[in-house]
């Protein structure tokens, strides 16, 4: 845990490769939350991916090559902010891991050690203020198992969303079950994929509410994806866009 | 029989081919303690046993005697299986007109298996301490009251004195010294009757061993 | 192509009430073990005084095994070692030949389960007869556990019901579980009574006193390894802890995790046969101390910490995956988290490799574990050593047998595009421009799910467009 970070002037932003492509806003609205706290934000353009995928199915030389193209992208002794659980918990957490032994490896130690999960990031360090201006809203959160276990931040959006004064949270069961996403799992273990994203999306859409939020996009697109294509979906949306909707920033 | 001696050797040799692992953690000797009075002991005790269904009575030096009576007529026991060389059974067989018809482990198992599976209703044994925290009973199984005396009857109602409860089970091991004295033959902890839950998860009691457990608290 | 695996475990989601029994169960267990639990510290102080204690025993493992053995011998216990579950099996029978004995009885052992005694009893026209309840119960089915610890989860009471009246047609039909229970008693009561040896699993060896320990609610532990003249008892060599003291802790642990019980119904700790004078017991005690692999495993200082576990089962009844697939579907003794890990790394990457695929590594197996064995980042590391390129430097079994061709080369260009932005970023927004020609049928994914809509430009495009700094 980061907790003596103090608020910095300046940090640098991953967007992740999902975000890049399927949900840019919520990568705008994390970078303007930051810097309506009055922090510059640092974008290096020539970002792809953290390597997880490759890591994640065994192909450790390949997702070292990827990780190695972006801890040379953080140069600067700034944070690092993520909005996903599970590509800042594969920086912070496997980062160590495959480099070990690698001759860069003080350069990922480094660079792992800089890295916080977004809402982590708004809560411990920013401690942001926020100001509901939103009209009456029931939401469900899910919470990734790399943010809630990987990252232990679990509580971070629950708290966000605690500021916001017109805006209900409603558990749903079996809130902290895995929504069955898993990467590449998904598309190697399909039945079972299958089988857990139709429970999740049962027990949320029982919660009665209006919106899904979660800091993941990853679970987003399978949770969303399953309502989706059983019709009558409950909108769903990444937690930075859904902070700076309510708190009145204009979606650009 | 295959050659066990060699598979020794060669199980042995790989365990120390490779670099020795190493343990790398040093939390291993914490000793969670509780403190508890005696009357805390008592309650924690009793209220573990009454919920896996054990009955435990409250008795004195004077009174247990009575308590087992009054238990063995309550059941309506035909039998009890008591040594008559523990300081205890010698009470009870000493007014054994009291009593249901009084059994005797008197010899090995073998010379009255039959008797003692299909024939005892209750036994009655000693107990070599008890544990506050789990409700559990520490049997020290004998020549005087031997290892099948505590299971096979479907009722089995043992004295526990007071001054041997522990609150945890390490601190039973520690301060009973059971690695000084060295382990019995067998040693045991019981904590309620024989149960199960696989059927549907559904508790059922007096699967194998006895159905009845019924503590003596003096 | 489809693989067993798959085809299985397409099988068993179809079975609506299996799959309502093992949700029924696992619920059950998880609010037991969190109420057993009520101070966090405490446990998270428990789970490290476990992971401590089974390390330590782990980093002398040889040492504690002969120390063990010695302490064993002198109480009057016999030791033996086998390298392979044959050799285990050839063990158990010929000391069953020794004493001319045509049956035996069993108290709950997965070690014999890993070692298919039953099956390679029954060859040689020998009974083994399972007498915990559950054992009893699908046995009767000629099924495998579905569980470690309850091996009957699958079935609900009413199949049992259906199943006890079909095997035992003079006795009533019930669904009651204590009539059931009850019938299960005293068909078992003339088996203890006959059994001329009785086999057990052990859950802890103490090396420093010599004394092995057994857990258990039901009694048919303490039956066999006590009414029959013969115990034999049979367990991996990991088992092993140093000192009496590292018991308590354990047994704590374990109990809490498994079941959410404070402590089982017995705790039976045996040091020795029968001694002169005493007068029941058996007369000879036997140990069978199975290797199985778990050497290999011993081996690699990562894959080690697999040979801490306790085999509690906690993992199982918090994983998402085998609540919903069940015991049945991996295919091996072992189930579940630690299954997907432990059968692999013993039978193999290329027979038993795609359990590691079996996880969505969520966690919640780590999260429980009483002695925090790091499941995900052991099946990260086995998926890693089943298609690694260079298999000669790892001793699991099977590396390297996993890679296949197309797969390499997919990653291989997905890593030569995300190592070379421009070309990765123009193709991402070319890939948004024209989204409406991608294939919106992606086989599996689009089952259940619409396909990723891409957006209409993407995060590059549009911080450059905002002027966020792109130093």
């Amino acid at each position: 845990m980061n907790m003596t970070q103090q608020k910095p002037d300046t940090l640098y932003f991953f967007g992740t490769c999902l975000i890049d492509l399927m949900y840019p806003q919520a990568g705008v609205s994390a970078i303007q939350l930051i810097q309506r706290a009055g922090v510059n934000v640092i974008f290096p353009p020539a970002q792809t991916c953290c390597g997880q995928p490759a890591w994640n199915s065994g192909y450790r030389d390949e997702a070292r090559a990827v990780a190695r193209a972006q801890i040379a992208l953080f140069p600067k002794p700034i944070p690092i902010v993520i909005p996903s659980g599970s590509c800042a918990g594969m920086m912070k957490a496997h980062y160590p891991e495959l480099f070990k032994g690698e001759a860069d490896e003080a350069q990922a130690l480094d660079v792992a050690g800089r890295v916080f999960e977004l809402t982590e990031f708004l809560v411990d360090v920013l401690q942001i203020e926020l100001q509901d201006l939103g009209a009456p809203i029931k939401v469900a959160v899910h919470t990734s198992c790399s943010a809630r276990r990987e990252m232990g931040v679990a509580d971070k959006i629950e708290s966000l969303l605690g500021q916001l004064s017109n805006v209900e949270r409603v558990e749903h069961a079996r809130k902290p079950e895995c929504c069955g996403f898993g990467g590449t799992f998904a598309v190697k273990e399909p039945e079972i994929s299958a089988a857990m994203v139709l429970d999740k999306t049962t027990h949320i859409r029982n919660a009665g509410v209006d919106r899904l939020v979660s800091q993941d996009g990853g679970c987003l697109m399978n949770i969303s994806g399953a309502m989706e294509k059983q019709g009558n979906a409950i909108p769903s949306q990444h937690i930075a866009e859904f902070l700076w909707e309510r708190t009145g920033g204009n979606a650009s | 029989m295959s050659n066990t001696t060699a598979s020794r050797t060669n199980i042995l040799a790989r365990l120390r081919e490779p670099q020795r692992p190493e343990c790398g953690f040093d939390e291993r000797d914490y000793l969670s303690r509780f403190d508890w009075d005696r009357a805390e002991r008592v309650r924690r005790f009793t209220e573990r046993m009454v919920a896996v269904r054990a009955e435990v009575h409250q008795a004195t030096a004077d009174t247990w005697l009575d308590v087992v009576k009054q238990v063995c007529a309550a059941k309506g026991l035909k039998n009890l299986l008591v040594s008559p060389e523990t300081e205890r059974g010698k009470q009870i067989h000493a007014q054994a007109e009291h009593f249901p018809a009084l059994k005797t482990y008197d010899r090995p198992i073998e010379g009255w298996k039959e008797e003692l599976f299909y024939g005892v209703d209750a036994a009655f044994t000693s107990t070599f301490g008890g544990i506050a925290e789990t409700g559990t009973l520490i049997l020290m199984p004998d020549a005087e009251e031997p290892r099948l005396m505590s299971l096979v009857p479907p009722v089995h109602i043992a004295v526990l004195e007071v001054d041997k409860l522990y609150t945890t089970f390490a601190e039973a091991v520690q301060e009973q010294g059971w690695v000084k004295t060295g382990m019995p033959s067998n040693a045991l902890l019981v904590s309620g009757p024989s149960k199960s839950a696989d059927i549907e998860q559904t508790l059922a009691y007096g699967v194998h061993g006895p159905k009845e457990l019924v503590v003596i608290l003096v | 192509m489809t693989s067993e695996f798959r085809l299985t475990v397409r099988e068993n989601l179809a079975k609506a009430e299996v799959r309502a029994n093992f949700y029924r169960a696992m619920d059950g267990l998880m609010t037991r073990r969190l109420d057993q639990f009520p101070d966090k510290v405490e446990l998270e102080r428990l789970r490290t005084q476990s992971m401590a204690i089974r390390a330590n025993a782990l980093s002398k493992l040889p040492e504690l095994l002969e120390q063990l053995e010695a302490n064993l011998t002198r109480n009057g216990i016999q030791v033996h070692w086998a390298e392979t579950t044959d050799q285990a099996n050839q063990i158990v029978l010929g000391i069953m030949q020794q004493h001319n004995a045509q049956s035996i009885i069993k108290g709950k052992s997965m070690v014999s389960e890993e070692m298919g005694l039953n099956h390679f009893l029954e060859a040689l026209g020998i009974e083994a007869l399972e007498s915990d309840l559950g054992e009893f119960i699908i046995q009767l089915d000629h099924e495998a556990p579905s569980h470690i610890i309850m091996p009957a989860i699958h079935k609900n009471r009413v199949q049992i019901a259906k199943l006890f009246h079909e095997k035992f047609p003079d006795i009533p039909y019930t669904e009651d579980v204590d009539e059931l229970t009850q019938l299960a008693r005293r068909i078992l009561r003339d088996k203890f009574y006959a059994a001329p040896v009785g086999l057990s699993g052990v859950n802890f060896m103490v090396a420093e006193t010599g004394t092995l320990c057994l857990v258990e609610n039901e009694g048919n532990g303490r039956m066999s390894t006590t009414a029959p003249p013969v115990h034999i008892a049979v367990t991996g060599i990991e088992k092993v802890v140093e000192s009496l003291s590292d018991v308590p802790p354990l047994l704590s642990i374990l109990t809490r995790s498994a079941t959410g019980q404070p402590i089982t119904t017995y705790v039976n700790m045996i040091s020795s046969p029968r001694k002169p004078g005493e007068k029941d017991g058996p007369e000879e005690v036997h140990l069978v101390l199975l290797d199985n692999g778990r050497s290999n495993i011993y081996s690699d200082p990562e894959l080690l910490a697999t040979l801490r576990c306790i085999r509690c089962g906690a993992c199982i009844n918090h994983c998402p995956v085998y609540v919903r697939i069940g015991g049945h579907s991996y295919g091996t003794v072992y189930p579940g988290p630690i299954g997907s890990i432990l059968e692999p790394q013993k039978a193999g990457l290329d027979v038993h490799g795609e359990l590691t695929q079996a996880s969505t590594l969520c966690g919640a197996c780590s999260e429980v574990c009483p002695v925090r064995i790091p499941i995900p980042s052991i099946l990260n590391r086995l998926r890693y050593d089943g298609v690694r390129k260079d298999a000669a430097n790892t001793n699991t079994v099977g590396s390297g047998k996993r890679r296949t061709l197309s797969e390499a080369a997919t990653w291989k260009t997905w890593a030569w595009a995300a190592t070379h932005p421009a070309l990765y970023h123009t193709g991402s927004k070319l890939a948004t421009r024209f989204k409406g020609m991608l294939p919106t049928n992606l086989g599996a994914w689009t089952s259940v799910r619409t396909a990723p809509k891409l957006a209409e430009s993407t995060l590059h495009e549009r911080l450059k467009a905002l002027g966020v700094d792109h130093e």
